[in-house]
């Protein structure tokens, strides 16, 4: 059962094959066993789930049930869930019991009725690239558990790497779904800004997050998303448009696809290994009948700076509601109220998130804003024009996720710098708001590699059978790591 | 103070007469339990988001139409940050660059009688934003209370250009930007509740120099105290400068019971707010259609009220300003004039202006609830045009149906005998009686004393129990008199 996509859960569970709480249990178990080593989840509550688990398999008896009833789900600690501890990984939150569900919550669990196994570690905040930014410690990855993750849904990837949840939801903001999912070999999906509601789910810099799929396959991330998305009234930023079926593609012959590989995807600064995968990818590609065609996306070096003046100008404004007044983290000791806020902020607040906080408030504050963040704005424009330019010619775009495999913990946890780089072939997506997947496509001394494919606006169904196809051909993503018995 | 003009310039935030929040569903009714119209996203809770208020922004609309400003086609929310207790998300979402409302005038008159002026004072921009919570600093044992009831109430902040030359200018402006918020339906201008807030910005200078350095006064809940504050913030700025001493620009509050305004922070420790646009909420895009069906549903205005006044009854600028400074007068008028009839408006004016307001003020009544119906008070001056009754007795009527004894003048006039003597006979009767009765008068006037002919007329009326015309009484006295 741990290694079944949801199709065949959700057969399974509809012919009483077995019980959503019998299913559930089998990874809640697995999560007893093997999360203390892993450090996957940061909450688990048994009870709790197994009671979801009781009322999907009443849904399902009922036939009330829809096609994701009782199964099994773990939740990135940064969506908000009604009754339970929700951290973001970090000190601040880490007593902060959400009295209200996201509105992805609120559609995975009150509607579609899966079950929540837990809240899944993430780098605090959302804010880093290998999960050791969490206040709860870093998540290892299960294919080598000397290893990072990736972040910031380092959880999220390594409980479905090591199939203690079947799938999962993460959060993407400069590639946070998308190089875990490649560092752990899973399927990872994040959908065009405005897609998923954002409503409940931790802001970290708002005109870039964006919640979306982690999963064992293209389909599974489909079915996930034709759950989680959605207009949402609650969320200013989330878009009114009809109802789509996100699987509806996937069967969809590859034949006349054309494949866009940009030259600054493919230049120096990328491992051996990880491009011999990626190109024998497109080949398999050009087997299945698809085209390949040169674009640029001559901007695209300019993305990792851009991006890390908007996404700390935004965080450092997000952040403020954490000051220690009405809910989360107080300093036991302070003099007046200013002393109050700085040491409830000094001591809640992790290096990485204060390291942001600072360049945030830096690039906004007066006589530097022109300079900083008007100008990252324009970049931010020239890099989405890029893409536009480049979908003229082709229909889906395609390059590594990452530039390395999975790092060594603590490997680049001592120099930010490299750290951000790790996201260079994913941030520019956020930048235009593009949909984008990470899917895997083979190994590089052992470890997992991961192809970016990026699609143009609301290209989430092509993406999907795009990726969908070469599933069938390959399978890598079927390829589990070691030790998870 | 001749050789130094007073510059002065007005923020004013107005609270919007929204059912909900700016940016969320809670109620912004006023007075509720501390935190009890406080939901998620006022809290600012780890994962909310804000929601537009289209209401609030038919507000905005309203009034830029109002003042013949224009509405943005596109505007943009800011968050304006800074860390204080009641502001939960620790900043708030305001407009910066591109507000709602750009431009617009608003015409005051100035003063009253004779020294009567009119002056048009341009707005710079009106913007949309929401209000703070409440920091309660009395009954928690040395610890501060935060109320998060008030935090999202829609504001308008509306900023006016330094046109002001006097604190006489700021409170005509203020005044008539009250009643214009009220009229338009978009505050209810409840200034103990701080429905309506002023913030005057005050500087001085010798004529033909540039601006001098400005000093902001926050919060003025009343106009007096907006008067009081510019009056005695002007004083001290003149003597900093003639004692040698530079202005610093600075916030300052008023303190109504010293009467004195103290600096509460300069230029230097002010704040960087760090504004940016909010990444949460999309463009706010005006359309025409929307604008126009705005512009449909507005009410006659007062600056249109008061032009027709003068085109159409006929009143001075005066009455016709003074008429149109609440929607309440103004109905008030109109319902009188169309009993009493148009070419009957300037009495109409003038009992409004005078008498009513003379008696509400001392009831302490609003128009609102006068005992006098418009109904009742144009039948009166019926009354009165038709000389059924002289001004003097009209008073008494007036007084009778404030304290109810009649439904309608003509009830009391008839009831109480007030009907006026008009007949010459009669007249003359009563005034031959009193020329006989008072030969000591009659001796004195024709020695030259005018005052006793009043003397004469005070006596015939008196006989007549005020009811005789008197016209007919002056003329028949000097008649007689002559003879």
């Amino acid at each position: 059962m741990i290694n079944t996509g949801l199709k065949e859960l959700s057969q399974a569970l509809a012919a009483k094959k077995i019980s959503s709480v019998e299913l559930s249990s089998l990874f809640l178990d697995r999560i007893e066993r093997l999360n203390p080593d892993l450090n996957a989840f940061v909450t688990v509550d048994r009870e709790k789930s197994l009671k979801s688990a009781a009322d999907a398999d009443a849904r399902l008896a009922a036939g009330t049930a829809g096609a994701l009833t009782g199964i099994p789900i773990a939740q990135k600690d940064i969506f908000c869930a009604e009754g339970w501890t929700t951290t973001c990984g970090s000190k601040m939150l880490a007593n902060f019991v959400a009295p209200y569900d996201a509105t992805v919550i609120e559609k995975l669990h009150a509607q579609a009725g899966m079950v929540s196994l837990g809240k899944t570690n993430m780098d605090e905040f959302a804010m880093g690239s290998s999960n050791e930014t969490s206040y709860f410690g870093p998540v290892k990855n299960p294919w080598d558990r000397t290893r990072v993750p990736g972040g910031s849904s380092g959880g999220s990837a390594a409980a479905v790497a090591a199939r203690l949840a079947p799938v999962a939801t993460g959060t993407d903001t400069g590639g946070s779904i998308r190089q875990p999912a490649g560092l752990c070999n899973l399927t990872g999906l994040k959908p065009t800004y405005g897609v998923v509601s954002r409503y409940g789910m931790i802001a970290y810099a708002s005109s870039l997050d964006q919640g979306g799929p982690m999963a064992q396959s293209a389909e599974d991330c489909a079915l996930l998303l034709n759950a989680m998305a959605g207009f949402d009234p609650r969320d200013s930023t989330s878009l009114e448009r009809p109802a789509e079926d996100y699987a509806r593609d996937l069967d969809k012959p590859l034949a006349g696809l054309r494949i866009g590989l940009p030259k600054e995807f493919f230049a120096a600064g990328c491992d051996a290994g990880v491009m011999a995968a990626v190109q024998a990818a497109i080949k398999e590609y050009e087997k299945l009948g698809a085209a390949i065609v040169d674009v640029s996306l001559p901007n695209s070096h300019l993305s990792v700076p851009a991006y890390y003046v908007i996404a700390p100008a935004e965080a450092s404004s997000n952040l403020s509601r954490y000051d220690g007044v009405r809910f989360g983290y107080r300093a036991p000791e302070y003099g007046n109220l200013d002393d109050m806020y700085m040491k409830t902020r000094a001591q809640g607040f992790g290096a990485e998130v204060k390291r942001r906080i600072l360049i945030g408030a830096y690039v906004l504050s007066h006589g530097y804003y022109d300079a900083y963040y008007l100008q990252a704005q324009r970049i931010r424009r020239l890099i989405a024009n890029d893409f536009v330019e480049a979908f003229k010619s082709c229909d889906v775009i395609m390059g590594p996720t990452s530039p390395t495999t999975a790092f060594r913990l603590g490997e680049k946890s001592a120099d930010p710098v490299q750290m951000y780089l790790s996201d260079i072939y994913t941030i520019a997506v956020n930048l235009a708001g593009l949909p984008g997947m990470s899917v895997p496509c083979g190994f590089a001394d052992d470890l997992p590699v991961g192809l970016q494919l990026i699609g143009n606006y609301f290209d989430e169904a092509r993406l999907l059978g795009v990726a969908h196809r070469y599933q069938m051909a390959t399978d890598w993503h079927r390829r589990l790591p070691g030790g998870i018995d | 103070m001749n050789q130094w003009e007073v510059v002065i310039g007005i923020e004013t935030h107005a609270q919007l007469a929204t059912v909900s929040k700016i940016f969320s569903g809670a109620s912004t009714a006023f007075g509720a339990e501390a935190n009890t119209q406080a939901c998620a996203v006022d809290l600012a809770l780890p994962g909310v988001l804000p929601v537009l208020n289209k209401k609030a922004v038919e507000c905005a609309i309203r009034f830029g139409l109002a003042i013949g400003a224009k509405v943005a086609e596109k505007s943009i929310f800011a968050r304006k940050n800074y860390f204080y207790p009641d502001l939960p998300k620790g900043y708030q979402i305001s407009q910066f660059e591109l507000p709602v409302v750009v431009g617009g005038a608003i015409t005051v008159q100035v003063g009253s009688g004779d020294k009567a002026y009119e002056k048009t004072i341009n707005l710079t921009r009106a913007h949309l934003e929401e209000d703070a919570g409440k920091s309660l600093h009395e009954d928690f044992h040395g610890k501060s209370g935060i109320d998060l009831n008030r935090a999202g109430t829609p504001l308008l902040e509306i900023v006016t250009e330094p046109d002001m030359r006097s604190s006489e200018e700021a409170v005509a402006y203020a005044r008539a930007l009250h009643a214009l918020v009220q009229w338009i339906g978009i505050c209810d201008g409840n200034m103990q509740e701080g429905s309506f807030r002023c913030d005057a910005n005050v500087s001085v200078r010798r004529p033909g120099q540039p601006f001098g350095t400005r000093r902001e006064i926050k919060n003025l809940n009343s106009f007096r105290f907006l008067k009081e504050a510019i009056d005695f913030e002007v004083q001290w700025q003149i003597n900093e400068i003639v004692e040698g001493r530079k202005i610093q620009q600075a916030t300052v509050l008023f303190d109504p019971d010293t009467g004195e305004t103290r600096t509460m922070r300069t230029k230097e420790d002010a704040h960087d707010y760090r504004y940016f646009p909010d990444p949460d909420l999309l463009p706010l895009v005006i359309g025409a259609d929307w604008i126009e069906r705005v512009r449909g549903e507005l009410p006659e205005l007062p600056a249109q009220k008061r032009e027709r006044f003068q085109s159409e009854l006929g009143l001075s600028a005066y009455d016709a300003s003074t008429l149109t400074a609440s929607q309440e007068i103004a109905d008030f008028f109109e319902s009188t004039v169309a009993v009493a009839g148009k070419a009957s408006a300037k009495p109409c004016a003038n009992w409004v202006m005078v008498d009513l307001a003379a008696r509400l003020n001392k009831d302490g009544k609003e128009v609102a609830q006068s005992p006098v119906s418009a109904q009742q008070l144009g039948g009166l001056i019926l009354r009165i045009v038709d000389n059924t009754i002289s001004n003097n007795i009209a008073k008494k009527v007036f007084e009778a149906l404030w304290n109810g004894e009649g439904a309608t003048a003509d009830e009391i006039i008839d009831k109480q005998g007030l009907k006026q003597i008009t007949d010459t006979g009669a007249i003359e009767a009563i005034v031959d009686e009193v020329l006989a009765a008072n030969a000591a008068n009659v001796a004195e006037f024709k020695a030259g004393k005018e005052k006793a002919f009043n003397a004469l007329v005070g006596q015939v009326m008196k006989s007549a129990k005020g009811k005789a015309n008197p016209q007919q009484v002056n003329e028949l006295l000097k008649k007689k008199l002559a003879g």
